[in-house]
């Protein structure tokens, strides 16, 4: 039965992420935008209620999840979990600030990672830890099947060398899940990820970069040299085998790519009802019945980027639905995140635009938004990317034949 | 006996499967060709000069048809059981009846009386005619009414206009319609020869708005007197009751349903960039005088402009949908078989990344629809949905249809292929409202 609504059961938890994200990330964005690289206490209180809530639960907000897949009839029916949840709760906080939600402690790339293919053992032992992913190297940026960090086996711990540039919490985290190839002459098939835990010798935050936006989340890049971890820190399984380690890998960029799309449209939502909202004061207000060239070009403009925002958003939710209902969703997933990135960097550009010298400049938090929001176009795979994805699936091609 | 939905569709399927017309999908039978043309002639309806539409039943009020009581509490993009086997039904007569016809009938400037009769064949009207005058519907169901339209657009856009013209004129009677105008006027869309329906919304004027209409209506002493000009009406020539909207003096905006034999009821046959297959016309009216119960939605239903416009821009928004996913295939197809410089065109960026965008654009047209629609179907407020949707649709059915010819170069712009003729279509998105109705 089709339905594009927001299910009632999900809504208290939404409730919830847009009321953090109003009274407790809006309030200390421009703070820890100016001040780049000073961690953002504020958060510390929050992250620990979501780790208790995990702890406590199956991850957040897993009561409010449908796990069955029957409705109170008895009939069988389509599940809204874990993705849909993660989608919708990060519209709200992206709206609040992406900068500081994208450094919420314990809720990192790497702890997904780990959440993934990481085995009992291992799971129990990195619990309530904060984890980092590090996979781009300065050589190696979209073709990430092309990194050369290694790792190499000696006894009972590996020997990972290596430099990995644009980690995400890199330095905040307590934990950094490495990919590196254990065969560089066996390409992708060779690459393993390994958890580093902070303050193991031969591994260094090489620096801090400054950045355009997302400035509350610190970016690092990091050093490995001789750095030994043990043995059991490989995650998943260390044979070198078709359609494990880096397959599996970049098959939880499918899982991702949804929530990046949800973050440019929390942004770009931020950007616009702002906008409309400084419009509505001076009684400029799109009318959504006759013809849009029968307005103002203003209203005009409004009208296409909520168009424009309303779609991302529709294409997002698809592809969390799909993942829910275990419906394989990467070309879905790549759609949603090419379209999000692209018209959410639009729409928050746009809206300085409209707003002029209010929105260009620091009293306002539009131009803020404009410099957050590009990432998204960016991380997890650039537009590009995305596109590449996208076509191949449609066309049928292989990496070889569509490069 | 009351039937279930299932039932329902399974009726129509039947009827659909044992008629004659399906074998010329394969093979076509000179035979049975000319015993088919006899068939087609001897329920053909001509221009009468009196009414054909007389009540044969009663509609109560409790029989009217209603959106659907109980809302989903899950978002899902599941089709349900009827609209899986409805679709696969309209999927092999978009691919084998429609498609074939596309160029004929853009070239002739009308669908042919043969498709006409064929379509009538499915019995669509009848998802959208109450149980009490025989139809099938047991909800108001905009929804299936969208999944129609993407379906036979996929086939043609212009075909896909002229057959929803009918099912568009009776969704406006179904939810409109007073229950003596249901009565009256439905169940000519039930039988073997059904009648041919349409709406006459546009006008020709600059900055035409659908809530301003130059088309008046003046109350008379016994009914109301019409005066103005209809444009782009779809299925225009063939159509023996239309649904004009007019500007009716004191009140507002209003529809009225008028025969073709009405005196100083003028049609004239209309040319367009790429809607020849849609057979579109102008309506002239000058001093059209209709009794008192033309006037839709007399007595006990409350008559709802905006409704009638938003589920318009459903309905087309759809055939822009259904037009775009068979852009989408074709191009996939085409690139994929045409080999430059060494290999296929689709090995490179600059086209596979088109294309890629072309379908991202398209499921989100697709999206954006289907959850109007669904909201209209729920009863829920949809008129910012529908606008958004239309917008949307409008601008990058547009983009669609230019990228299709573009792909194919040389070859797009001829007509070897469709392209062109869906370049010159998906342009009428932005243009077109109230023509048709979910």
């Amino acid at each position: 039965m089709i339905n594009l609504e927001i299910p009632p059961r999900l809504k208290g938890m939404i409730h919830l992420a847009s009321e953090v994200a109003e009274s407790m990330l809006r309030p200390i964005s421009r703070k820890y935008d100016t001040h780049e690289h000073t961690y953002p206490v504020e958060l510390d209180v929050f992250g620990k209620i979501l780790q208790g809530m995990e702890d406590g639960g199956q991850g957040v907000g897993a009561s409010h999840i449908s796990k069955k897949e029957e409705n109170d009839a008895g009939e069988k029916c389509v599940k809204n979990g874990k993705n849909m949840l993660a989608v919708l709760t990060l519209f709200e906080m992206a709206w609040g600030d992406l900068g500081l939600t994208l450094t919420i402690p314990g809720q990192g790339l790497g702890n997904s990672a780990i959440a993934a293919v990481a085995s009992a053992e291992q799971k129990a032992r990195f619990s309530g830890k904060w984890a980092a992913m590090a996979i781009t190297e300065p050589g190696a940026g979209s073709d990430s099947s092309n990194i050369s960090t290694t790792a190499v086996l000696d006894g009972e711990t590996w020997v990972l060398n290596g430099e990995k540039i644009f980690v995400t919490c890199g330095e905040r985290a307590d934990l950094t899940v490495v990919w590196a190839t254990t065969d560089k002459s066996k390409g992708k098939v060779g690459i393993k990820s390994f958890v580093v835990e902070k303050g193991t010798p031969g591994f260094s935050v090489e620096r801090v970069e400054d950045k355009m936006g997302i400035r509350a989340s610190d970016t690092v890049s990091l050093i490995l040299r001789d750095c030994r971890i043990p043995k059991n820190n490989l995650l998943g399984k260390p044979e070198v085998k078709e359609d494990q380690g880096f397959a599996g890998a970049m098959q939880t960029f499918d899982n991702t790519r949804p929530v990046v799309a949800a973050m440019a449209i929390g942004v770009a939502k931020a950007s616009l009802d702002l906008t409309k909202d400084f419009f509505a004061r001076e009684g400029i207000e799109p009318d959504y019945r006759g013809s849009v060239w029968d307005q103002g070009a203003i209203e005009a403009e409004i009208i296409r980027m909520e168009a424009e925002l309303e779609a991302s958003r529709l294409l997002t939710l698809k592809a969390a639905w799909m993942a829910d209902n275990g419906q394989p969703n990467s070309k879905e997933a790549s759609m949603a995140k090419a379209k999000a990135g692209r018209v959410g960097t639009k729409i928050s550009l746009r809206c300085v635009e409209l707003c002029g010298a209010i929105g260009y400049g620091e009293t306002e938090l539009l131009e803020k938004w404009a410099r957050d929001i590009k990432i998204t176009d960016i991380f997890e795979g650039t537009q590009q990317i995305q596109q590449l994805i996208i076509a191949r699936r449609l066309l049928r091609k292989s990496s070889k034949e569509l490069h | 006996m009351k039937r279930t939905p299932i039932g329902h569709v399974l009726q129509i399927l039947n009827r659909f499967s044992t008629s004659p017309v399906i074998d010329k999908w394969g093979i076509r039978h000179r035979a049975e060709e000319l015993i088919y043309q006899g068939v087609k002639t001897g329920v053909q309806v001509g221009v009468v000069a009196q009414s054909k539409f007389k009540p044969i039943k009663e509609l109560l009020p409790e029989d009217r048809l209603r959106v659907a009581s109980k809302p989903p509490k899950r978002f899902d993009l599941s089709l349900t059981e009827e609209q899986r086997m409805l679709r696969e039904m309209l999927v092999r007569f978009s691919a084998n009846v429609l498609r074939p016809e596309a160029r004929k009938a853009d070239k002739a400037w009308d669908i042919s009386d043969e498709v006409l009769a064929q379509s009538q064949e499915l019995g669509l009207n009848l998802l959208a005619i109450p149980e009490a005058l025989d139809g099938a519907a047991t909800a108001r169901s905009p929804l299936t009414s969208c999944l129609i339209a993407e379906e036979l657009a996929k086939g043609d856009f212009s075909l896909a206009m002229a057959l929803l013209a009918p099912l568009s004129f009776v969704n406006a009677l179904s939810e409109f319609g007073s229950s003596a105008q249901q009565a009256r006027f439905l169940p000519a869309f039930v039988g073997e020869a059904m009648a041919v329906a349409t709406m006459a919304f546009m006008e020709p004027t600059l900055r035409f708005a659908p809530t301003r209409f130059k088309t008046t209506a003046t109350k008379v002493a016994d009914g109301y007197r019409l005066c103005g000009v209809k444009t782009m009406v779809p299925l225009g020539k063939r159509a023996e009751v239309f649904l004009v909207l007019a500007h009716l003096k004191g009140v507002g905006p209003r529809g009225f349903i008028v025969e073709s034999h009405a005196k100083g009821f003028k049609v004239e046959h209309q040319r367009s960039m790429g809607l020849g297959g849609a057979g579109l016309a102008e309506i002239h009216l000058d001093r059209v005088l209709v009794p008192r119960n033309a006037l839709l939605g007399e007595k006990e239903i409350q008559y709802n402009h905006a409704r009638l416009v938003d589920l318009g821009r459903l309905a087309l928004c759809s055939l822009m949908v259904g037009a775009c996913e068979a852009a989408v295939d074709y191009v996939i197809d085409y690139g994929n078989q045409r080999i430059a410089f060494g290999e296929p065109i689709t090995h490179r960026q600059g086209v596979a990344f088109t294309i890629a965008d072309m379908a991202t654009e398209t499921e989100a047209m697709r999206l954006m629809v289907l959850r109007a629609a669904s909201r209209a179907e729920q009863g829920l407020a949809f008129q910012k949905e529908a606008f958004l949707a239309h917008t949307f649709c409008a601008e990058h059915a547009m983009i669609i249809g230019s990228n299709s010819v573009q792909l194919l170069g040389g070859h797009g712009f001829v007509c070897e292929h469709p392209t062109e003729l869906w370049y010159r279509q998906l342009r009428a998105g932005a243009v077109l409202v109230g023509n048709l109705m979910a």
